[in-house]
């Protein structure tokens, strides 16, 4: 069934609130990634608000999906979709991100949020972890278990031979619960992927090893709700969903610049960031005009 | 007091002294070597302008191979590359490369004796916001138990370069460690510089020394400052700063523990196989004296600012104080 306008709606605002907490996090932490955060607000919007098995309240709950996000650097995302879900308070997130004692590391540390399935930062581990957890998966439920493992990779992470690792492996065991995110991009730190290590064609690549493998625009909530529902229905593959991307996606003068990978937002751009969201980029007219 | 003789930045104590990233060393020392001699590469992983490899790049297109994101692959070809007469100088995080690349540099390098550089910068938790993820604080132990492979860790960008010019010149596989974070400059162009050589940088201005510290990497700064501190205090200091950690300058070490009687290490790694232990290994078989131990004890690092990381670890001016107060008690 396809996704309802109105819940596709409810999903677009929440979003655009999710992207406004990732700015005044990152312009309050003074260091951190803007790109990919932004990028992947959608995805991790409609995983949080509706695709995904979990429960903000029980974090440990057995039955729950399991999302490892492997590309740790794009936490802000994670922090503030997790903190607009419940699991904790989005004006503490705001408040700490990577400062010291802070529940919300510059990566990912189980240490410090054991909410979190995985820690993460440096690149090309996540895939794996999640392979590992669809095999004890079948190990104990074989293809009956209902539990979905989400893997959340970026583009630039597929030059590590680590990811090409659990590739190989995923397709030999056929693992059907597993579905890999990739954030196509087109870019890491050093350029564009393309110039840096061309990953084109890079869908004939998973299919090459195996792969259920679907491109979508990773800025529609509706073409996200099918892949992963398509992704779901493969039993005897695992799944990949492409999702070509905009970084910086939301902010005009940040989209399409792999120079905001790795900086914050300064006060001055926070603030026109802030604003540009707030009107969804001047359609609307903000309350605080 | 300050060493005369190391012609140290007279400036070093002044709460303006200039403060440069070490690693900016490295890349203005990567550059000078490429242009001395052009059998010199440069390999990088995605962090080009971060480990400021990009100004060797710049000049030398040809000679630099963008790897992407994939340090295993980084130092396997730049075996192959050293294989064919290259001297090929390799960057990336220490904690990717040789953190997650060891085996690699251990079997294709070390084993093959293969004169790869291999630059490890953002070193230490003065990384600061990152993270633990990001924190190198494992690497020395890691590199200086291979084999053949020389280690060094300059205290500031002076020593960077010098220490990057010098590696060219020896034939052994070489790890260069160093920081992301501004850090005070020390040293002058005239300090002298040699590997497998430790320098002097604070003696007692007469008399023999009452404790000795050796200390690797920019926490010389902090070293300094307490040993000022101590003697302004009346204590007899000398420093050792150890630009070079394997091969060790053993004999400069015995010296200063015969002398002293009494010694403190300080470096931002783990005191589990780093520096410190390279201290007491020799010092256990040739001089045994009281040692007390600066770095982190058993633990991760974590997000924060330098200064606080530093403190929050047991490292900074205060605990090297306490430890030289802790040291001279234990003499006998
Ligand atoms: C193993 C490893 N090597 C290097 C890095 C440093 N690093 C962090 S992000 C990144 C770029 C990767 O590209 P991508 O993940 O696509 O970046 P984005 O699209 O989010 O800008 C690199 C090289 C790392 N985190 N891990
Ligand atoms: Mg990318």
């Amino acid at each position: 069934m396809a996704l309802h306008e109105d819940k596709i709606k409810e999903l677009e605002i929440k979003a655009n609130l999710i992207r406004q907490t990732i700015i005044e996090a990152l312009v309050e932490a003074g260091s951190g990634h803007t790109a990919g955060p932004l990028d992947m607000a959608d995805i991790f919007t409609y995983l949080y608000f509706y695709g995904l098995k979990h429960n903000p309240k029980k974090p440990d709950w057995p039955e729950r999906d399991r999302l490892v996000l492997s590309n740790g650097h794009i936490c802000p995302v994670l922090y503030a979709t997790m903190a607009h879900a419940g699991y904790f308070s989005v004006d503490e997130y705001k408040k700490t991100l990577r400062k010291f004692g802070t529940k919300f590391q510059g990566h990912p540390h189980r240490d410090f949020l054991p909410a979190l399935e995985t820690s993460s930062g440096p690149l090309g581990s996540g895939l794996s972890q999640a392979v590992g957890m669809a095999l004890a998966d079948r190990i104990d439920y074989g293809k009956s278990g209902d539990r979905f493992f989400y893997a959340l990779l970026s583009d630039g992470e597929h030059d590590c031979g680590n990811t090409w690792e659990a590739v190989l492996l995923a397709g030999k065991e056929k693992l059907g619960h597993l579905i890999a995110i990739v954030d196509r991009n087109n870019i890491q730190i050093d350029g564009f992927t393309e110039d840096i290590m061309p990953l084109e064609p890079f869908a004939k690549k998973y299919e090459a090893f195996n792969w259920h493998v679907q491109e979508i625009d990773g800025h529609s909530f509706s073409a996200i709700d099918e892949a992963v529902n398509r992704a779901k229905a493969v039993f005897d593959q695992p799944s990949v969903i492409i999702a070509r991307t905009i970084p910086g996606k939301g902010v005009k003068e940040f989209e399409r610049d792999y120079h905001w990978h790795g900086k914050p937002p300064s006060k001055e751009e926070g603030a026109m960031a802030l604003a540009e969201l707030r009107t969804l980029g001047g359609k609307i007219k903000s309350e605080h005009q | 007091m300050l060493r005369q003789d190391t012609k140290l930045n007279p400036k070093l104590f002044s709460p303006n002294v200039e403060q440069i990233p070490i690693r900016k060393g490295f890349g203005e020392g990567l550059l000078a070597t490429g242009e001395a001699d052009e059998r010199v590469v440069g390999l990088c992983a995605d962090l080009t302008e971060s480990t400021q490899m990009h100004l060797f790049a710049k000049k030398f297109p040809n000679r630099f191979v963008e790897i992407g994101v994939a340090e295993q692959n980084l130092v396997t070809v730049a075996s192959g590359m050293a294989a064919m007469g290259k001297i090929p100088f390799v960057s990336s995080y220490a904690m990717f490369s040789p953190g997650r690349n060891w085996e690699q540099i251990r079997t294709t390098i070390a084993y093959n004796n293969r004169p790869v550089k291999i630059a490890g910068s953002h070193a230490g938790v003065s990384v600061g916001p990152d993270g633990g993820t990001h924190q190198a604080i494992e690497d020395i132990a890691l590199m200086r138990v291979l084999p053949r492979m020389v280690v060094l860790s300059p205290c500031d960008a002076i020593e960077a370069k010098k220490a990057t010019l010098a590696a060219t010149k020896i034939d052994h596989p070489t790890y260069i460690r160093l920081a992301r974070e501004k850090t005070p400059v020390m040293t002058t162009a005239d300090t002298p510089f040699e590997i497998g050589k430790a320098a002097v940088f604070f003696a007692p201005e007469k008399g023999k020394a009452d404790v000795g510290m050796t200390v690797t990497g920019a926490l010389t700064h902090k070293a300094l400052q307490a040993a000022r501190w101590l003697s302004e205090e009346g204590l007899r200091v000398k420093v050792l700063n150890f630009a070079t950690i394997k091969p060790l300058d053993e004999k400069a070490l015995v010296e200063l523990a015969r002398e002293a009687g009494a010694i403190v290490t300080v470096e931002e790694h783990q005191i589990a196989g780093g520096f410190g232990s390279a201290v007491a290994e020799c010092l256990a078989a040739r001089m045994p004296v009281p040692i007390e131990f600066i770095g982190v004890r058993d633990l991760f690092g974590q997000s924060g600012t330098p200064d606080e990381l530093l403190e929050h670890y047991g490292m900074g001016v205060g605990h090297i104080k306490d430890a030289v107060r802790r040291v001279m008690k234990r003499k006998t």
